[in-house]
């Protein structure tokens, strides 16, 4: 697609019908909570906008959330539209590399200044610059000189929004969140790990129908795909409420598809819309294939208890100090008790004389 | 963990400090108590069935005295019914069992939802008429502390968040549970210190006074 040519245009070209864009552009509509009234309305933006400047720069990641971009179920209407943005710059799937990779990135920047859009996904080491460079440049001065003339920046993944695996405790790199460093600049948090694809481009088509971020939560999460629990959303939920529960992964309420929450679930305290848009073309999500839901769209997910281990439990922590309450409580037990009985005894010989 | 939510907190040092409290205090008034009762009886021993009267004592005093009978019916049926809806809720609802399963290290069978919700009204109900009667009622009135007032409250309260948690009526699910939590620590910090320790304390207590009256040679 060429950056002038209109996105309709060119989705036309590629075969997709007007039945076909406008069952998308109806689907996109619903999933940004807007009224049927205006999916026209996103249709017409949609057909006419060009291809906006995005520039994806990798930290410390897994490459999951780009594998999750790139092998969902494509070719699709919203993959076609990932492939309208101008995608200047994403170090694992451009073929530039090495110096004329940065050029690239540094081109995009001059020639669309104030107007791209910066995806990140990984999250920026502090503690010492050298645990994550490209070209020899650290992640942080690679955000802060790329971040400066974005519109909007979109965090993808949990590692970017919240600083996700690398850091869990004791986060050895010093790892942080987009939201950390950069702070003047709109930042939408597509959390997850990895994120759902249909999130990352239902962001993007908000962006190119109406140029503005969408309704974020208190995360900075888009709220119509993370507005609701997954616990409320899940088709396993009326097990919950009648108290059945799978007790392991191969037992009879395992084979009935019973909650999973006594196997550790985190569905109750977890916002994604995994169990509505569900993955790999709405086949499936984590809970319906068996296995409870790790949590992982939300903050330190990973440092919450056992993945394993049910929300109801509790984090006790060491049993050393609960045994040193115990033998305080019980010392003050007997002083308080042979207190008393001197006090008695003494009332007593006073009362006697 | 640098952004610690609610849940984290009422998940982990909270719960941990209330529990440490918690052991703390009860450790204290038991010990305290079984060592006073060391103290010589200077009474002629008149029979020699100590435990049979203990036990006696135990079972006797869970039934009203046939003279007061009809005068604490109500006292009598509400506090059964409140116990036992209790017991039910607290103990046989599942992520309950989870609970205790994560700090004792073993489970139990548990109940259906329903059963739990339906128990966990009664007691919520049972306990309200309760407290409008405890606080009504003149007698009541004249002999109720502040104790009785905030022994009845640090229980209601985790009955109450524990219903709305489980329904998500009202905020977030997250902070429900957390809400849950805290009031259940709060519970646990009040309870060595006022009259929950009835819990602990009745059958020991009971069992004391019959040997300590059979001794005496009273029937009780």
């Amino acid at each position: 697609m060429r950056n002038d040519q209109f996105l309709g245009e060119y989705l036309r070209m590629q075969g997709v019908s007007r039945r076909g864009f406008l069952k998308f552009c109806s689907a996109t509509a619903s999933l940004m909570a807007l009224p049927p009234s205006a999916v026209g309305q996103v249709a017409e933006a949609l057909a006419t906008a060009r291809r906006p400047s995005v520039i994806w720069l990798s930290f410390q990641e897994c490459t999951g959330c780009t594998e999750s971009l790139t092998r969902s179920h494509a070719p699709t209407v919203e993959s076609l539209i990932f492939d309208a943005i101008s995608l200047d710059y994403h170090h694992t799937l451009q073929a530039a590399a090495g110096h004329a990779a940065e050029e690239a990135r540094e081109a995009a920047m001059e020639e669309n200044k104030g107007k791209y859009l910066l995806v990140v996904d990984g999250s920026i080491p502090l503690d010492n610059p050298g645990y994550s460079t490209i070209a020899g440049i650290s992640n942080l001065q690679m955000l802060e000189e790329t971040a400066a003339d974005a519109f909007a920046i979109v965090a993808v993944g949990t590692c970017a929004a919240f600083g996700g695996l690398p850091h869990a405790d004791p986060n050895p790199t010093g790892a942080v969140a987009v939201s950390d460093i950069i702070t003047d600049k709109p930042i939408i948090n597509v959390s997850g790990c990895p994120p759902i694809p249909v999130v990352i481009t239902g962001v993007l088509a908000h962006f190119l129908t109406f140029g503005t971020i969408p309704e974020l939560d208190a995360l900075g999460r888009p709220a119509a795909f993370f507005g609701q629990n997954i616990h409320d959303r899940c088709y396993r939920r009326p097990f919950y409420e009648r108290g059945q529960f799978a007790e392991t992964f191969d037992d009879e309420g395992a084979r009935k598809g019973w909650c999973l929450y006594k196997l550790g679930c985190k569905g109750p305290t977890t916002y994604n819309a995994c169990a509505t848009l569900k993955w790999n073309a709405g086949t499936s999500f984590p809970i319906q294939s068996g296995h409870g839901c790790f949590g992982c769209s939300e903050p330190d997910f990973w440092d919450k208890g056992g993945l394993y281990q049910p929300i109801s439990a509790g984090l006790w922590g060491e049993r050393d100090a609960l045994l040193g309450a115990a033998a305080a409580g019980a010392a003050l037990g007997v002083g308080s008790a042979l207190a008393a009985r001197a006090r008695k005894k003494k009332a007593l010989a006073e009362e006697e004389a | 963990m640098e952004n610690m939510t609610l849940l984290d907190f009422a998940r982990g040092p909270g719960l941990q400090w209330a529990l440490w409290i918690f052991f703390f205090g009860v450790l204290w008034r038991v010990v305290g108590a079984m060592f006073l009762l060391g103290t010589k009886d200077r009474s002629k021993h008149r029979r020699n069935h100590y435990i049979r009267d203990g036990l006696r004592a135990c079972l006797t005093r869970s039934a009203p005295a046939h003279a007061f009978e009809e005068k604490i019916r109500f006292q009598h049926l509400t506090g059964y019914a409140w116990h036992i809806a209790l017991f039910v809720s607290v103990l046989l609802f599942a992520p309950h069992i989870l609970f205790f399963e994560s700090l004792l290290g073993f489970g139990w069978p548990h109940l259906p939802n329903t059963i739990i919700l339906f128990s966990a009204a009664i007691a919520i109900g049972v306990l309200i008429a309760l407290l409008i009667r405890r606080a009504t009622h003149p007698v009541q009135r004249l002999i109720s502390n502040v104790d009785d007032y905030v022994s009845i409250l640090v229980v209601l309260l985790p009955l109450i968040s524990g219903v709305l948690a489980f329904a998500h009526v009202g905020a977030r699910y997250e902070t429900l549970l957390a809400l849950h939590l805290l009031s259940v620590e709060l519970l646990m910090i009040w309870y060595p210190f006022g009259k929950l320790m009835h819990t602990i304390m009745t059958f020991p207590s009971r069992y004391q006074s019959g040997t300590f009256f059979g001794h005496r040679g009273v029937k009780a």
